[in-house]
């Protein structure tokens, strides 16, 4: 389980400037299994709080704890789906998915082998040895988030993984990424700057708020399970359930937005 | 009046070599509208080289320049067919060929072998860069004809000498492209082989490394152009054999088709090493400038 105690970054001012609050005294869990959403409009410090997850930043003050211990830097039990896929281009499909097996030592046939059973999963099976930058930018996306799995790691990081992706393709990935987080029970966090994309994909919300940047809403949602028992994706977002709840997350954004204008 | 209406702005030039630039129609299907200088080139080339060797031919043979300034290109393709058959000086054209290309191919490798390490370490390390840069930015402009008494007091006038002028004039390019590819790696794919739980020196080693090798190969062929530039001036004390020896010695003598045959074969060798290196390039880093 992770948490995160009172944590607050703080940006050095420029210039004699007063130091900018990215965040403040953040207070959040991520239980196994748990699917976490940050939503906020950009500069709420949702992508610092990723960072903090990951361990590129140490938070000003307060904690981080992953299973009690603190995290002290990046590792393989944070492993991270960026939106620029960024994959290696110098590499096949296959290399890509089990890189993070290759570092940590893991012969090829072996790591070859893990990587395969996810390639059915991602729908790239076909692609096994294609390179990287032929494919188009949803599979590239497939391949970065399965070469994240391949690593198998405590929780999942991703920083807006399909903001770069047109719409049919997006849903598509969310739910794709949905019966993946099912199937391999990780915790997830997921940052997204898409309203129905955030209630559609997780079980824990929380709205972020910029200025300083901190978690104004928390909400519990229950669309992601209605999903994968069975309704479409469009079913469950033209709910009225779904649709009530994304415009009071909304109203509470437009709100926010006034306030700083 | 037929006129190309469509094609033209009013009062722009209507020739052919402009049409292109100011063209406003649209473009056929499989084509993209408005990249400046596109079209096939090809044709032009070869019709210009074709060109300027009818000229040349021309002018000679009218006898309005003396051959002593410019001989006619028969009398050089004439020269170079001698050359071939009857050496020059010393030693067969081919053996002046060989030993100025091991010149600058031992020079080349040399560079590679110390310049390319020497930039990856200027690119990841500040303390290697503070150390290196000030020498490194210094001497690069500097001709090398500025520096080839130093060498000679220093080195004297064997090989050594002869490979380290050539071998300075290539490791700045080479270094310095390193260097910079070092910076072309993308911080995402660093911070995601970090999350996937490399260590610091797997990070350079399975994703910096490959991320710069389009720049180091870049700057291979970059160098390498240099080197043959500065061939001539590495030739031009106590050598006996070698194309920039040949050229010099031949112009000591008026004998301006050997010079011609000389410069022809230089441009032509490092021409042709850099088509091959272009090759490479493509069989090696097939991803170049695609993600």
């Amino acid at each position: 389980m992770l948490e995160i105690r009172r944590a607050s970054v703080l940006y050095p001012g420029r210039d004699g400037a007063d130091p900018v609050e990215a965040l403040r005294s953040i207070e959040l869990d991520i239980e196994p299994g748990e699917f976490v959403v940050a939503l906020g409009a950009s500069g709420c410090g949702k992508s610092t709080l990723l960072n903090l997850i990951a361990g590129f930043l140490a938070p000003s003050s307060g904690q981080i704890r992953l299973d009690g211990a603190p995290v002290t830097g990046p590792g393989q039990d944070r492993a991270v789906v960026f939106q620029k896929h960024a994959l290696m281009p110098w590499m096949n499909v296959i290399d890509n998915l089990s890189f993070g097996l290759k570092l940590q030592g893991v012969e090829k046939a072996e790591r070859h082998r893990i990587a395969r059973e996810f390639l059915e999963l991602l729908g790239l099976e076909d692609f096994e040895t294609s390179p990287v930058y032929m494919l188009s930018g949803g599979m590239q996306q497939r391949v970065g988030i399965g070469r994240a799995l391949t690593a198998d790691p405590r929780i999942l990081l991703m920083d807006e993984p399909l903001g770069a992706l047109d719409a049919l393709t997006r849903e598509r990935a969310q739910e794709l990424i949905l019966r993946i987080w099912e199937a391999q029970k990780k915790s997830v966090f997921l940052i997204t700057h898409s309203v129905e994309e955030a209630l559609f994909m997780g079980t824990k919300l929380i709205v972020m708020s910029p200025r300083p940047g901190r978690i104004t809403h928390r909400f519990d949602l229950p669309f992601s399970r209605q999903h994968l028992s069975g309704m479409s994706g469009r079913e469950v977002k033209a709910s009225p359930d779904f649709i009530a709840m994304r415009e009071t997350v909304l109203s509470i954004i437009f709100a926010d937005e006034e306030k700083a204008a | 009046m037929t006129m190309k209406a469509d094609n033209a702005i009013p009062g722009a030039p209507r020739g052919a070599l402009l049409r292109n630039v100011f063209r406003q129609a649209p473009t056929k299907p499989g084509q993209t509208y408005g990249v400046p200088g596109e079209g096939n080139t090809i044709r032009i080339s070869v019709a210009a080289v074709l060109s300027v060797l009818a000229l040349w031919q021309i002018v000679t043979a009218s006898g309005l320049i003396a051959p002593l300034f410019l001989p006619s290109p028969v009398a050089v393709a004439e020269k170079f067919f001698a050359l071939v058959q009857n050496g020059y000086t010393n030693a067969p054209l081919l053996q002046h060929i060989l030993v100025s290309a091991a010149r600058v191919f031992a020079a080349f490798a040399l560079a590679c072998v110390i310049g390319i390490p020497l930039g990856l370490g200027m690119g990841m390390s500040p303390t290697l860069r503070g150390l290196f840069d000030p020498f490194l930015e210094f001497y690069r402009p500097i001709p090398p004809l500025a520096y080839l008494p130093l060498m000679i007091i220093w080195f004297g006038i064997g090989e050594t000498s002869k490979i380290l002028l050539i071998f300075l004039s290539v490791l700045a390019p080479v270094a310095l492209g390193a260097r910079a590819g070092v910076r072309s790696v993308a911080i995402e794919q660093i911070h995601a082989a970090y999350s996937l739980g490399a260590t610091r020196s797997q990070v350079l080693r399975e994703v910096v490394l490959p991320s710069a090798f389009p720049e180091i190969l870049t700057a291979m062929r970059i160098g390498v152009g240099f080197g043959w530039t500065t061939l001539v001036a590495a030739e031009m004390v106590a050598a006996t054999q070698g194309l920039g020896y040949m050229v010099l010695s031949a112009s000591q003598f008026l004998q301006t088709s050997t010079v011609l045959v000389g410069i022809i074969l230089i441009g032509g060798i490092a021409w042709i090493f850099d088509l091959a290196m272009r090759w490479v390039e493509k069989r090696l880093v097939p991803w170049k400038g695609r993600m």
